[in-house]
Order: C-alpha cells, then structure tokens, then sequence
C-alpha cells in the first residue's frame, strides 16, 4: 500500500516546469490544437519556393531598421540650418526632415548602416516580389485554388512600390524632391481635376509645408500597416491551400511530399532568416545607397542630370521619357498627353500581368484545382505571355535610365530613345514568337527523350560500318515526371444549329474564347506528348532508329 | 682588393660593369645637363608670342586658319582669349584632328605646358578676351564650400550630375564628368563655355562664385572627400543602386536559397 501511494502522490505531485508553462499557456491561448494541426504540416522542397521567403525576411527587416529611423527622423518641412558635421553643407537652410537626415547618416551611432540596410532591404525586398510572382506566374501556380493569393502578392507589389516611393521621398533631397515633382506633373496632368488634386495633396502650392509629413504617415503607419495584414493573409491562405510542388514520381494533386514545418522547416527558415539579414546587411555595409548630402537639399529651382526614381518606379520614368511631348490646346485649357498618356498606361502594364491568371481560366474554362506546378515549357503561350510583359517592362526600364545607357555606352540619347519607342511595341512580339517556339522546341526534346531515351555520348559502330549513338532509356521516375503535365484540348464553340435544327446564336465572347483556346493549344502551340502506345512501339525491340 | 680581383672572371663581373657605367653617365648627365624649365618665364612676351605663331602654323591653322580667322573646319580665334586656349589644349582637347563623334572629347595634352602658354600668347595678341586666371583665382583659400555648392546645383548639376559626375546631352553629346580635371581648367570652362556648356562669365558668376564651386567639387569629388557610405557605384544614383541590388542583392540572396535547398533533411535510402 505504501508504495502504491508514494506512487499516487508522485503522479500528482508538481509536473516539471516547462509542462506547466506550456500548459497554462494552452488553457488560455488554444495553442495545443493549433501547433498539433500545423506543427507537421509538409513543406516541398525547391530553391524557388523559398523566394516569397526572401521577400518575408527582407520585409521584417525593413520593419525593424525603419522603426530605428523613426526615433531619429523629423518628418518637418520647417526651415533649418545645418550645422551637423558634414562640411560642405554648414551654413545651408533646409528642410527639418533632411537636416535629421544627415543627422542619421553623420551624427547618430550606426545611423548610416541602418539607414543603408532600410534602403538596399527596400529594393532586394521589391525584387524579390517582382522575382516570386514571376516564379509563380510561370508555374501556373496562381491556378485554382490561388487566385486570390495571386491578388495579394500582386497588391503586396504595388503597395511595396509605392511604400518604397514615399519612403525614398521623405528626406527631402535633391533627388527625391525631384521624384515628388515629377509626381505632382503627373497629377497635374489629370484633366479637370489635376489642379485639385495636386493642391489636395500637397496642401497647397508645390511643395509647400506638408508632404513631408504626409508621407511620412503613409509610408510608416498606412501602407506597411495594410502590407503587414495582406502578408499575413497571403501566409494563411498558403496554410490553407497547402504548398505547390513540381510533377514527380509520388506527387500527386492530392497530396504534398516535402520536410514537416517542425523542426526541419523552422530551423530552416531561421537559418535563413539570418543568411538574408546577412547578405543585406554586408551589401549595406559595403556599397553606398542614396547618399543625400551629396545630392543636397531640395529646392524646386534646382534639378540634376541622373534623376531617376527607386528601380520599381523605373518603369514609370521609362514611360514619360519615351513619350513624345504632345499636349493639345483647347479653349484655353492644355491637356497636356505627354504626361496624361503615360499616367495611364502606368497602371495598364500592372495590371496586364496582375488579371491574366483570370483570362486563362476563362480560356481554359477549367475550374478543377490545380496543385501541381506547370514546367513553363509546358504552357508555351503562358510563358510566352509572361516573356513578353517582362519584355515590356524591361525596355522601360532601359527607357528611364536612357541618359545612363548614352553616356556609358557612347550612344545618343535621342536613339535610346528612338530603340525605346519602337522596341516597347514590337519587342514583345518578337520575345512572344521565339519564347513559344522555344518552349515547343522544349516539348519536343522532351518528347524525344521520353521514346528514344538519353544520348549517351557512346558511338557503336554497326558490323556493316554504320555508326550510331548509343541511347540509354530513361528511368521510370524520369519518364513519369517528363510526361504528367495534363494538356487542354481546344474548345469548340459547340454546333451551329440546336436540337431543333434552329440557327443557334453564337455570343461574340463565345468565338473570341474557342479563337483563343485554338491560339492557346492547338498543335500549332503544343507539342502532343508520347502516349503508351509510341513508347511501347518504339521499345518494343526495333532497335534504336 | 684581392677579393675584388678574384673575382673579376665571375660569369657576372661584366654585367655589374656595365651597369655601374650606365649608373655613371647618367647621373653626370642628370647633374650638368641644362635645367630644360624657367625657358617660357625668361622669354619676352613678343618672343613667346612669335613662339606661339610657329606652334600655331603646325599645329592649328589647318582648321583654324592661318591667322586665326577660322575657316569651315574650325571657328575663328580672334577674341577667344588665352583661358579658352589654355583649357582647350591644356585638356588635350585640341588639336582636335584625331577626334571622332559629337564632341571632341578630353584626351592627354600633347604639348607642354610652356607651349600652351605660347599658343595663349599668340592667340590673345589677336584679339582681347577672357585670361588665363591665376593660381590665386581658382585656389581654394578664401572659398565657402556650402556657399559653392548651392550654386553648383543651381547651375551645373542639371548636366553635370549632383556630384560633377556628368550627364547625356542630345545626340551623342554628353556633359563630361569633373573628376580629375584640374581647378585651373574648371575655371577656364565656366569663364569660357566650351562646346555645349554656356560661359558664366564674371558678370553672371562672380570670381568669388567660381571659387566657391571649384572648392565644392575639391570637398565632394577628390580623394580627399568624406563620402562614407562605402563603395560609390558610379555615383550615379538609382540606376546603378538598382543594378547592384538586383544582381548582387537578389542573385546572393537566391544563390543563398538554392544552397539552402540543397542541403535538405533526406529520408535515409533504404
């Protein structure tokens, strides 16, 4: 007896402390059903699937570094004169928020290190989303069920870029003033209400008292603060979805092969958390980024050669700067197309490339889920689509550096210029047409090496004297993995006369989707991949040939 | 002495002969030979000038014409003065015969110093213009370098870039960069206005204003500037920044990814 309630009294005695910390934590926070459900949740394994992490990380570091600079910066407009350490601006008026500016960057320990990190986190974290949605966009990973998170990546871009904008705005410099004005123009240039607009924003006459200020609420609170939930919104529904994975022996629709969150995911994402934090911070360490007290304060009188927005704003420098210099007058009143047509174009390029997964589906009319990732090669006119807006976006972005691109490559700026105009339009043509035709040539050699097998680099020489190259089969995983991508069949638009032998009437929408979906698959623009019947054919003994 | 004699066969011996007799003649001839500068100080003005005629008539009158009058090669020089000279050959800008393209682009100087000023003398006897200014002109005592940076970006940084790194202009033509160039020759081109640049003369920016920008540009874009930060990319802004975090931000980073891929928890085969 004795024994048995030493026994009781130990079972009941105080449990260890790590026990009873995690469950007073449980009783309240639910944490237990929530890390059982999630705890193992499979990850696969790619090197593109951790881009969007990149982005993640970049963005947790611009938070921190940024919170640095919010203790330091004066987001005032009031005039000031400098006598901070920096020499050849003592004595110059400007505005509070630049004079805390160099500030940061001269007087504040570690000021400038941060200051650099913010700025170059800022750019990679930019190119990073750029990077991650083109990787989604030519996997086909934004299929059913992900279009919406397709939506929040893509709306994480834009904010970013224009959280970026404010950002690069707020120290008043030369340089950034100049990329304010340049905006103001572009309200300006809104008919009817461009003058209102501008006087809204500004609070007044450019620049006025107060966009300092401004900006700097949307640039810390409002959009980062919108950026924070949508990035936690697109995590879930990653959660919620499950990961993608690329076609493979074992991987199927329904299921997801890779590593559990825990442990291998966790300490594999902290890791590279760090490896992130760490690259950054080297470059921040070693390369200067925006150095604005060699730009110096903002005067509207003033502007400089070399005036180029962040790289994400590029595009839309690339576009005023092509743009010939039209404006028509009329009862007094200029509209001014130069500035106007590139002011709507800006969005048109975004959201080109942001509606597309919606046209797909509506060509394909496939509304099955999709979860397991195309080889671009396998969507020749997907990723023909996605060269050719890359296209345009890069030709803009040699359009807004045009004056760099002259001086550094002995060129004329007028024929940048000229290439820009012409190359915008028929450059992504050209890039549409070879991309598909690579894509097909791909699907071919795939094709090939499905029923004739690898090219070994052996040459056997036949007893009549023929030479032929050896080829070796491929493996089971490697012929399962070359032929699971499904392919559509073109949409017919159905006969033209109903059950009643009544002309039936064929909506407009309707031909254009069957022309399409013909554009989209047919044989012209998809390879048809070996079927049993060819393989078995073929190795069936008839040698190779 | 019987060391040296001993070994006076070694394979070696006629080698260190012979240099200590190279060593000898030309440091005798270093020591007697006629000191070649202070020739232009001593020359009268006339004679320099007549120097400066003969240099001209070989070098320049071929374009210029053979009293600077100019001809459908080249402008005339009559009243350009002696700064315009000084900058223009002194940058090895002119002779500009082997030049190609928009604009005559800054080459190495291929006459010395003392027959520039030659040049200069002749071509000022032609006709009054602005002189070459004295070292007290363009040195950097005296100046205020905020002072000369305001007025740098107010009227030399929409071609010449925030810090003097240059910039396109039309059809090829470029504001070059003023890097290296020397205070005398920055002076002389803001007094004069080569090719495309407008002239500033003193009625516009006045001696002190010129001295306060060519101070300016010593403060910001000479080795002796404090531009922390790190490596300066060109100076160029965004362009290059966002070159650099693409290829060297993103590529790492992705770099870093694939290694990070690589090295997965593999299920033991079995």
């Amino acid at each position: 007896m004795s024994t048995s309630a030493t026994n009781e009294s130990r079972s009941r005695g105080k449990a260890p402390a790590g026990e009873r910390v995690a469950d007073w934590a449980d009783g309240r926070l639910g944490i237990y059903s929530l890390a059982k459900a999630n705890m193992r949740k499979i990850f696969p394994d790619h090197w593109s699937f951790m881009l969007g992490e990149v982005c993640m990380y970049s963005f947790i570091i611009i938070i921190l570094t940024g919170v640095y600079l919010t203790l330091f910066f004066h987001p005032s407009m009031n005039e000031v004169q400098y006598h901070g350490s920096y020499v050849p601006l003592q004595g110059q008026m400007m505005s509070e928020a630049f004079s805390s500016t160099l500030h940061i960057s001269f007087d504040v320990r570690g000021g400038l290190l941060i200051r650099q990190i913010h700025h170059w986190a800022a750019l990679i974290f930019i190119a990073g989303m750029f990077v991650h949605m083109m990787r989604v966009f030519f996997t086909g990973a934004f299929r059913k069920p992900r279009e919406v998170n397709w939506l929040f990546g893509f709306l994480l871009l834009v904010l970013g870029m224009f959280t970026g904008f404010t950002g690069y705005s707020l120290p008043d410099d030369l340089l950034s003033g100049t990329g304010v004005r340049f905006m103001e123009g572009a309200v300006l240039s809104v008919p009817i209400v461009g003058t209102y607009l501008s006087f809204f924003l500004f609070g007044g006459e450019f620049p006025g008292g107060d966009f300092v200020a401004r900006f700097y609420s949307i640039h810390i609170l409002l959009l980062p603060g919108i950026m924070l939930g949508l990035m936690v919104a697109h995590l879930i529904l990653v959660f919620y979805h499950k990961h993608t994975q690329f076609a493979g022996p074992g991987k199927t629709n329904n299921n997801v092969v890779g590593m559990p969150l825990l442990p291998v995911y966790m300490a594999k994402a902290g890791g590279f958390f760090f490896l992130v934090f760490g690259v950054i911070a080297v470059i921040a360490a070693i390369a200067q980024i925006n150095p604005i007290w060699a730009m110096g304060p903002y005067r509207p009188d003033q502007v400089s050669t070399g005036a180029q927005p962040d790289w994400y704003m590029g595009f839309s420098e690339g576009l005023i700067r092509f743009m010939p210099g039209w404006e028509i007058n009329l009862w007094g009143h200029t509209l001014v197309l130069g500035v106007f047509i590139p002011l709507v174009i800006f969005p048109l390029v975004l959201v080109a490339i942001a509606v597309y997964p919606f046209i797909e589906s509506w060509v394909t009319g496939d509304t099955r889920e999709h979860h397991i990732l195309d080889r671009p090669r396998n969507a020749p006119t997907r990723t023909a689509f996605g060269v050719a807006w890359m296209t345009v976006y890069f030709t803009l972005l040699i359009g807004g550096g045009n004056d760099l691109w002259a001086t550094h490559f002995n060129l004329s700026i007028n024929a940048v210029t000229w290439f820009v105009r012409i190359f915008v339009f028929v450059g992504p043509v050209l890039t549409f047409l070879a991309t598909k035709r690579i894509c097909l040539g791909l699907q071919r050699r795939d094709k090939d090496k499905v029923l004739h097998g690898r090219e070994t680099g052996i040459i056997k020489r036949l007893p009549h004297g023929e030479f032929i190259e050896v080829h070796e089969p491929l493996s089971q995983e490697q012929l399962h993995t070359l032929t699971a991508h499904e392919q559509y069949t073109p949409a017919e638009i159905g006969p033209a006369v109903d059950e009643n032998g009544v002309e039936r009437k064929v909506k407009g929408a309707e031909k254009l989707r069957a022309k399409l979906s013909r554009a989209y698959f047919d044989e012209d623009s998809q390879i048809p991949k070996p079927t049993v019947e060819e393989y078995k054919e073929i190795t069936s003994g008839h040698g190779h040939h | 002495m019987k060391k040296l004699s001993a070994r006076r066969r070694h394979p070696l011996a006629a080698v260190v002969v012979l240099l200590l007799a190279l060593a000898a003649t030309g440091g005798l001839y270093a020591a007697f030979a006629p000191a070649s500068k202070a020739q232009a100080d001593e020359t009268s003005q006339s004679l320099s000038i007549e120097e400066g005629k003969k240099l001209y008539e070989v070098g320049c009158a071929s374009c210029h014409g053979s009293g600077g009058q100019g001809s459908s090669d080249g402008p005339s020089l009559v009243g350009v003065g002696s700064a315009a000279v000084d900058f223009q050959v002194g940058t090895g800008r002119m002779p500009a015969a082997t030049s190609q393209g928009a604009q005559v682009p800054r080459k190495k100087a291929i006459y010395s110093q003392a027959e520039i000023d030659q040049l200069a003398a002749y071509i000022a006897s032609l006709g009054a213009g602005p002189a070459k200014p004295t070292s007290e002109q363009y040195s950097k005592d005296g100046a205020d370098i905020a002072k000369g940076g305001e007025l740098f970006r107010t009227n030399c940084a929409q071609c010449h870039n925030f810090t003097g790194k240059g910039g396109a202009l039309t059809k090829g033509k470029y504001a070059p960069t003023l890097e290296g160039v020397a205070p005398k020759h920055i002076y002389e081109a803001m007094l004069t206005g080569p090719q495309n640049m407008p002239s500033f003369p003193d009625t516009t920016l006045s001696e002190q204003n010129k001295k306060d920008i060519i101070a300016y540009l010593h403060a910001i874009d000479s080795g002796e500037s404090t531009n922390p930060g790190g490596l300066e990319l060109g100076g160029l802004g965004p362009v290059t920044e966002g070159l650099f975090a693409w290829i060297f931000g993103l590529g790492a980073l992705i770099a870093v990814a694939v290694w990070v891929a690589a090295r997965t928890a593999k299920a033991k085969k079995s």
